[in-house]
């Protein structure tokens, strides 16, 4: 029980995380039709940012000015890359983030080193928030729930309650009407893709110093997003949430349980040789099947439901 | 229509097989060698890469899973004759290699096949992260980080040939380069290949006409696969030591990069971009540590200026020198070339001078760093300059070329 809800709480947090990135490049895919390889590496130097910002000004200041940093970036990369090689087509831009990944990360090496940096927890969210039975539950990962989710609920309240919100989610739909009604839906998108690379630098500015700070995590964290945004559905919010809370779910309780196969089969008083030919099949654990399993899902997913829990019926 | 074996075709297979014959004769160091076996395998893979993006449209992230369990299942098959437990003809062994390809591509082909475009791209990513990952689990078939180690001689010597010297595995991997081009080639000649190229350009209207894009692409997917297959085998037998990282995503990447800077919109575009990265590959990586950086800006490059990579831009000269225009061009190339050396030299400058920590050359680091950043600044002003007197120039010439019925 104790290990169900502190794995639960973990998940969550994680998930919520997951979520703050899958949200991002949902949000750029299904207005630009753009999947962003690159976002994953917006994450990357979100986490370096606050680093490196931190190390001058603390955390509290590097929270906010890391992710509006990484956002600028962003707009750049929009207006100097994408705009220009938009008229190639989508197969050129998405070649193009995904260069820009290469480079982000070449360029991450060079300034930062290839080991990793020692982005910590600040002092004044390292105690412990509650001792559930006997495990302690660290405040900071308690603080990264909140943010996740008021920052959550901000850019729901800004889509759907405001003006701009309706000006984004007009020009998601109609955006030759849009620009007929006098708005610059090229500079529209450009915000949303700013927009999006601030949401994945916040959400390194919090994962690089509860996980690690490596050149390496863009790649890591990447692929997972994929995954999300495949199994939820492409261009559907909704199904991009929940699919972060079950892949965040597997992914945590999966690494956390040392069963395998053959723990099974004892329940039952099988037991099988260690110099059987199964022998090394069945002994696998869970947790060493971890880093497979949400693409195992992903798999399924395809198979039964092609275009995801939400998405549209084609592309 | 042309005839199969037309006389031109015929020389031209025939030209292209005996360059294979003589390039060793010519570069015939060890060094220059092994380089050509690796473009030989770089050639395979791109081309059968270029099926899939070039041919049917399908952006693929995870080619090389199909490269790399080829080449795990024939590194097991050579250790098995190697032990004796059979005996098979290492000449052949590639084609055990491209059979296992072809096979998991069915199999995985059957999943992704089912969306194109960008889900297809994510899609072949999430499946190529999940063989990576099983790579590290599956010890006793991956041979976990230090990868499974064969012996390219175990199948004793047939008529002379024993492929223990690198030249004979050289003409081992040009014959099978040749054999797969042909093939590769002759594919694209075939209702399956045109059918592709519709998929690709139009899928709805291949409906309409009552085929099946979904098996349109699984089928290419399918073929792709054995020709990944077979330069995976030819990897194995090359480098006698097969690891978890030729299936990995850096893997897969970089075919990308290599089909996309050669042009993938042209049969032969990717051989320039396989023959280009390898060379870069090997000598850019004995100079500079920052060698992926160059890479990866050089692919940014030809993604905004030419993203038909540089077949096209050879292409795209071909009817101005047969028009005899190509004096009107030149003048300006000189300027974006005089622009480029400024840029290129400070732009590298700056990266060796983040490498290196502060200074190069000896000078001090405020002169290094201010000095390199003029020279990008100047050379981003002409560049820019030169960039519009190219695009005038071509506008005119194109118009010139239309008149006079060369485009």
């Amino acid at each position: 029980m104790e290990f169900f809800l502190v794995t639960l709480l973990n998940s969550l947090s994680y998930g919520l995380l997951l979520f703050m990135l899958s949200s991002g490049l949902t949000l750029i895919f299904s207005m630009m039709g753009v999947l962003n390889f690159a976002h994953a590496s917006f994450y990357m130097l979100g986490a370096y940012f606050a680093y490196q910002i931190g190390a001058y000004t603390g955390f509290w200041i590097a929270l906010f000015l890391a992710p509006l940093v990484v956002g600028v970036i962003g707009a750049f990369t929009e207006r100097f890359g994408l705009r220009a090689v938009h008229r190639f087509g989508h197969v050129a831009e998405l070649l193009f983030t995904f260069g820009l990944a290469y480079v982000i990360e070449e360029v991450v090496h060079l300034v930062w080193g290839r080991a990793p940096v020692n982005y910590r927890i600040p002092e004044t969210l390292d105690f412990t928030l509650f001792t559930l039975f006997t495990t302690q539950y660290p405040a900071y990962r308690a603080f990264m729930m909140l943010v996740s989710v008021v920052m959550l609920i901000t850019l729901y309240l800004l889509l759907t309650r405001t003006r701009v919100g309706l000006i984004v989610q007009a020009s998601l739909t109609h955006p030759s009407m849009v620009e007929a009604l006098g708005h610059n839906v090229p500079r529209v998108f450009m915000f949303v893709f700013a927009g999006g690379c601030a949401l994945a630098g916040l959400a390194g500015v919090l994962g690089g110093n509860m996980f690690i700070t490596e050149p390496g995590m863009a790649f890591a964290v990447g692929s997972i997003v994929f995954v999300v945004v495949v199994f939820g559905g492409m261009g559907s919010l909704v199904g991009a949430f929940i699919a972060s809370l079950i892949i965040g779910a597997i992914q945590t309780f999966s690494v956390a349980l040392n069963l395998s196969l053959l723990d099974f089969l004892n329940l039952f008083g099988l037991s099988i040789s260690e110099d059987s030919f199964w022998y090394s099949g069945l002994s696998i654990t869970i947790s060493q099947t971890a880093p497979v399993l949400p693409y195992l899902l992903m798999v399924l997913m395809l198979i039964i439901r092609p275009r995801g829990l939400m998405g549209n019926r084609e592309t | 229509m042309a005839r199969v074996f037309s006389k031109k075709r015929i020389i031209f297979w025939a030209s292209v097989a005996l360059s294979f014959v003589l390039l060793p004769l010519v570069f015939d160091g060890g060094f220059s060698l092994s380089m050509l076996s690796q473009m030989g395998i770089a050639i395979i893979f791109v081309l059968s890469y270029n099926m899939l993006l070039g041919q049917t449209g399908l952006l693929s992230f995870g080619h090389a899973v199909y490269f790399g369990l080829g080449a795990f299942v024939t590194a097991h098959i050579v250790n098995f004759i190697d032990q004796g437990s059979f005996w098979f003809p290492i000449t052949f062994v590639p084609i055990v290699g491209g059979i296992t390809g072809l096979l998991f591509a069915l199999v995985l082909g059957f999943v992704t096949t089912r969306r194109a475009g960008t889900p297809f791209a994510m899609i072949s990513l999430g499946i190529a992260e999940m063989v990576a990952a099983s790579a590290l689990m599956f010890t006793t078939f991956f041979g976990g980080e230090g990868g499974i180690v064969t012996n390219r001689t175990a199948g004793g010597v047939v008529a002379g040939i024993s492929y223990g010297p690198q030249i004979q595995v050289f003409y081992l991997i040009a014959g099978w380069c040749l054999i797969s081009m042909m093939g590769m080639y002759a594919i694209t000649r075939t209702p399956l290949g045109r059918l592709a190229n519709a998929v690709r350009d139009n899928p709805e209207r291949v409906k309409f006409i009552g085929y099946n894009p979904v098996r349109v692409r699984w089928l290419m997917m399918t073929l792709s696969g054995f020709f990944a297959g077979v330069a995976g085998a030819l990897a194995t037998i090359n480098y006698e030591i097969i690891t978890a990282e030729a299936l990995g995503l850096m893997a897969s990447g970089n075919v990308v990069l290599m089909a996309f800077i050669g042009g993938i919109n042209h049969f032969w575009g990717p051989i320039i971009g396989a023959v280009l990265v390898t060379l870069l590959q090997s000598a850019l990586s004995t100079y500079t540590q920052a060698w992926l950086l160059y890479f990866g800006l050089f692919f940014l490059i030809i993604i905004l200026y030419s993203p038909g990579g540089i077949a096209n831009i050879l292409a795209m000269h071909a009817p101005v020198i047969k028009a005899r225009l190509f004096k009107s061009l030149a003048s300006s190339y000189l300027i974006i070339f005089l622009a480029s050396v400024p840029l290129i030299v400070g732009t590298i400058a700056v990266i060796e001078i983040l490498y290196r920590g502060g200074a190069i050359l000896g000078m001090s680091s405020l002169v290094s760093w201010s000095s390199s950043l003029v020279l990008i600044v100047v050379g981003l002003v002409v560049f820019r300059f030169a960039q519009r007197r190219v695009k005038s120039v071509w506008a005119s010439l194109d118009l010139e070329l239309r008149k006079r019925g060369f485009v």
